[in-house]
């Protein structure tokens, strides 16, 4: 396959940057999205040009550094994808294909392809946890957990912390990402007791970097794990709940 | 050198209980005056940096990644050990601690193995109240499965995402202590030096990975959890930036390291497609609990899966291994599936792989089931391979996993520098010459969680009084002079050659000779071409960009020139040691069946490498091993 490719470079995040013109030829369909860049790369780098910096680590999909915009669309075409598992077999001979970091104000580009998610660390430092001490945890049989919660909560927590939902995302909110987490660990008898706090406490701290949510559900359709945006209705009545309730006295309710 | 492995006195089953009875504690009042650095936030550091700073020390961690959450730690699919014997099946402390030891090979130490053993339990009783969604029954209570190398089921999973869920419940430990601001969490950091006074650890040197700033930060101790090197191979299951500078400039500086070319090569892992492979995928080994591995009787058979009738296929593994079947442990599987290329009865276009077919399970159990059990890894493979597992077969091959080798660590996983620990991967000391099947994630949340935090505080309490010593002291500047210099150097020799290139030919030279089967004249020969293609890097490769902003090459750069050594240090040590046993093959040594025939007289040892300078060979000194709760034996799966 020979391919044009139109890749924004941008050296820092306090220079301009803009869309920059390559080609690659002779790309195999077998390739993953990734490798046709480290293709392109070696290719810059024997040119003597700098290389393309992009992030990704495991190559898996699951460990959430990768992700660009491809041709507009958030780990590109295909439904339920990283980029990294994306392979150019979805795309033909002769394709022009643009590639773009995220776009997103809570996620300022650091060089190229590479933005700064830090913000998604600090939700899950005000409340995205279950306090639990080292050491000091029952024997882990004394919590039955009902199959379908515990099913339930595993779907919200394979969220891979990539940032595409925040991409795809017109108001660039991050939802679901947060209704994942708060999703996950409020729907297991454990989390129950930081329920309320959790998602007040959380919500308030993605409201200081992210838009807010006006049900596009582009979300849903770019995440790569498929998480359902019915646990943003989850995560908009627990918020509301906790709101309403004084919820130092939720334990009693 | 002298290597005191520190093994408390007394029976098996008392020494942790004896030895966290008679060890030195810091009162919680003391703890807030101590600091310690982690470096790395998978699963050992994370759960280490989260605990202590829930114990009150002050904690700096450190990770390449932009958040602690990305460690490869996430990837792993298959699941976690513990001796819960919640299936009544006749596990205990004891079959957990045997089965570890003899999946080693009789390589490990036994001490350490039965701790792991024992804490196993309380890490599931952790990780439950942190809220990991571990797969339950339809009662609630907790589900397992079986995995390679055992017969009883102690398995605990969530789905195929059992790292990923383990490690996020330590990173929300973890970003709870940041939160509460116990922890300082330095990201796109990366350790590039170890700085030590008076031969004990005081503090490391980073690299701002988006400024290029050389940083300096002391502690009263420093704990690395930086995970294993299997990227020496190029190709593997390991995340592209997994490296082993951390610990290889520890071992540089003074640190021992232990067994280098124990490493494993993992049986199911998705055969290469093509020359511009970039990293290996593995699909996990639970799926060796349905799927039947098989490749055609007749060498050269080019027919597809389907197109093969039951009454020409070999499903070698159920014929040689009849107890354990398709689930015998990875070194063997490895093996196995390796003599069948030999024998030109690889599968695929490329013929590098074997079939690992759900045909019967599915019949059995029906499609739903199998989905609900391996969805996940099934929609993974259909997207590489642009194959469905449903109606064809799986292909799989061999690929480098998981590195049993690493620093040299006492009972309290101390290394041999003093106040530098080494936890997780990067340590050598649990799982011998073969890792069992859900057994990394086992170890590397007991260290973390269970293991330091309480050994920690003996090397600690001797310290009270004193305050860490500054980065003012001229170590700290001498190290950052290396750091700096070395990375002028990389950048400077404006050769023709990328990173990448280099790496991928020092990968070819090590699957070859020091892969899943080594030779004398393999080895020696790779001796040679090592060093000659380390001077070729250090004159031709071409590092573009320069140090003060985010520049991949640059970092690449460090750690492949980190891989020359290491790679010396590996085929040295797989020559050396002049027995066959686990993941070490050395085809001079096997039984008549091509088994693994170890030299228990001569090598039921450690061998633990001292760093004598650049350009001289490192020197080798020994920890004896000894058994005195198991009997050692010719292992044996059949």
């Amino acid at each position: 396959m020979n391919l044009k490719l139109r890749i924004w470079r941008q050296q820092n995040s306090g220079s301009n940057g803009e869309l920059v013109e390559y080609r690659v030829s002779d790309i195999s369909p077998e390739m993953s999205f990734l490798e046709m860049l480290d293709t392109l790369n070696e290719q810059l780098n024997a040119a003597g040009t700098e290389p393309i910096a992009f992030d990704h680590d495991c190559r898996e999909g699951i460990c959430g550094m990768c992700g660009v915009m491809i041709n507009g669309q958030p780990h590109g075409p295909q439904l339920g994808t990283a980029t990294c598992q994306l392979h150019m077999r979805k795309f033909s001979d002769g394709d022009t294909i643009v590639i773009e970091p995220w776009r997103a104000r809570a996620f300022g580009v650091i060089k190229d392809l590479i933005v700064d998610r830090s913000p998604f660390d600090t939700i899950v430092e005000a409340g995205g946890f279950i306090t639990v001490p080292t050491g000091s945890a029952p024997d882990a049989n004394l919590i039955p957990v009902p199959r379908d919660a515990a099913e339930s909560a595993m779907d919200a927590a394979a969220c891979i912390g990539c940032g595409a939902c925040v991409a795809a995302c017109p108001n660039s909110a991050a939802q679901l990402f947060t209704a994942a987490k708060v999703a996950h660990l409020g729907l297991l008898p454990q989390g129950q007791p930081e329920r309320y706090s959790r998602v007040e406490a959380m919500v308030d701290t993605m409201e200081e970097f992210f838009g807010s949510c006006t049900n596009h559900g582009e979300c849903e359709k770019a995440c790569p794990k498929s998480i359902s945006i019915d646990f943003i209705a989850q995560l908009n009545r627990d918020y509301l709940k906790a709101k309403m309730l004084n919820s130092k006295l939720a334990g009693q309710r | 050198m002298n290597l005191d492995a520190k093994v408390p006195p007394g029976p098996l089953a008392d020494k942790w209980d004896g030895h966290r009875a008679a060890i030195n504690l810091v009162a919680p009042t003391n703890k807030r005056k101590f600091s310690v650095i982690v470096v790395g936030t998978g699963l050992a550091g994370a759960s280490a940096a989260a605990t202590l700073a829930e114990l009150g020390y002050h904690v700096k961690a450190y990770t390449y990644h932009d958040s602690a959450r990305r460690a490869h730690s996430i990837a792993a699919q298959g699941g976690i050990n513990a001796a819960k014997n919640y299936r009544g099946d006749g596990d205990s402390t004891y079959r957990l601690f045997y089965d570890t030891v003899k999946g080693g090979d009789y390589r490990s130490r036994e001490a350490n193995v039965y701790r792991l053993a024992q804490v196993s339990t309380e890490i599931i009783d952790q990780c439950v109240a942190q809220g990991v969604p571990f797969a339950r029954e339809y009662g609630g209570l907790l589900d397992n499965r079986s995995f390679g190398g055992v017969q009883v089921s102690r398995t605990f999973y969530a789905r195929g995402q059992t790292g990923q869920q383990l490690l996020l419940g330590a990173y929300q430990a973890l970003s709870r202590q940041v939160g509460l601001g116990n922890v300082e969490l330095h990201t796109r950091s990366e350790m590039l030096d170890v700085v030590q006074v008076d031969g004990r650890a005081v503090g490391i040197v980073t690299r701002d990975l988006v400024t290029g700033e050389i940083e300096s930060h002391s502690a009263h101790a420093v704990v690395l959890a930086t995970g294993g090197y299997a990227n020496v191979y190029f190709l593997s299951t390991m995340a592209r930036k997994s490296n082993v500078t951390a610990i290889w400039r520890a071992h540089r500086k003074g640190a021992a390291f232990a067994n280098p070319s124990f490493t494993q090569i993992h049986p199911t892992c998705i055969p290469a497609s093509d020359d511009f492979q970039s990293k290996l995928t593995l699909m996990s080994e639970s799926l060796r609990n349905d799927g039947r591995i098989w490749v055609p009787q007749e060498p050269g058979d080019r027919r597809a899966a389907g197109d093969i009738p039951e009454s020409e296929r070999d499903y070698y593994l159920e014929r040689i291994y009849p107890a354990f079947g398709n689930l015998v442990p990875r070194d063997v599987a490895s093996r196995a599936a390796e003599r069948m290329m030999e024998e030109n009865r690889g599968v695929g276009p490329l013929q590098n792989g074997v079939f690992l077919d759900f045909a019967d399970s599915i019949k059995r159990l029906g499609e739903d089931t199998i989905r609900q059990r391996y969805g996940n890894l099934f929609e993974m493979y259909e997207r590489i391979t642009d194959e469905n597992p449903y109606e064809v077969p799986m292909r799989i091959y061999p690929a480098p996993h998981y590195t049993m080798g690493g620093l040299w660590v006492d009972y309290n996983l101390m290394t041999t520098t003093p106040g530098l620990y080494a936890i997780g991967e990067a340590n050598f000391s649990d799982h011998g010459a073969n890792r069992l099947g859900a057994s990394a994630l086992m170890q590397g949340l007991a260290d973390g969680y269970f293991v330091l935090p309480y050994t920690i505080g003996d090397y600690l309490a001797g310290w009270l009084g004193s305050d860490a010593v500054t980065t003012d002291h001229p170590a700290f500047a001498q190290a950052e002079t290396d750091v700096k210099e070395r990375t002028n150097e990389l950048l400077s020799i404006g050769g023709t050659r990328s990173v990448d290139w280099f790496h991928r030919e020092l990968g070819k030279i090590m699957i070859e000779q020091c892969g899943m089967a080594r030779s004398r004249q393999g080895l020696e020969k790779a001796l040679s071409e090592i060093p000659a293609l380390h001077e070729e890097f250090r004159t031709d490769v071409r590092v573009l960009g320069d140090d003060e902003s985010l520049n991949f090459s640059l970092e690449k750069a460090g750690r492949v020139a980190d891989y020359f050594e290491l790679a010396e240090l590996m085929c040295r040590d797989a020559l050396d040691r002049e027995e066959s046993s686990g993941g070490h093959f050395r085809v001079e040594h096997q039984t008549p069946e091509g088994e693994a025939l170890r030299n228990d007289e001569d090598w039921a040892m450690v061998s633990a490498w001292e760093w004598q300078g650049r350009g001289t060979p490192q020197k080798r000194h020994t920890e004896k091993l000894v058994f005195e709760n198991i009997e050692l034996k010719q292992r044996s799966y059949k």
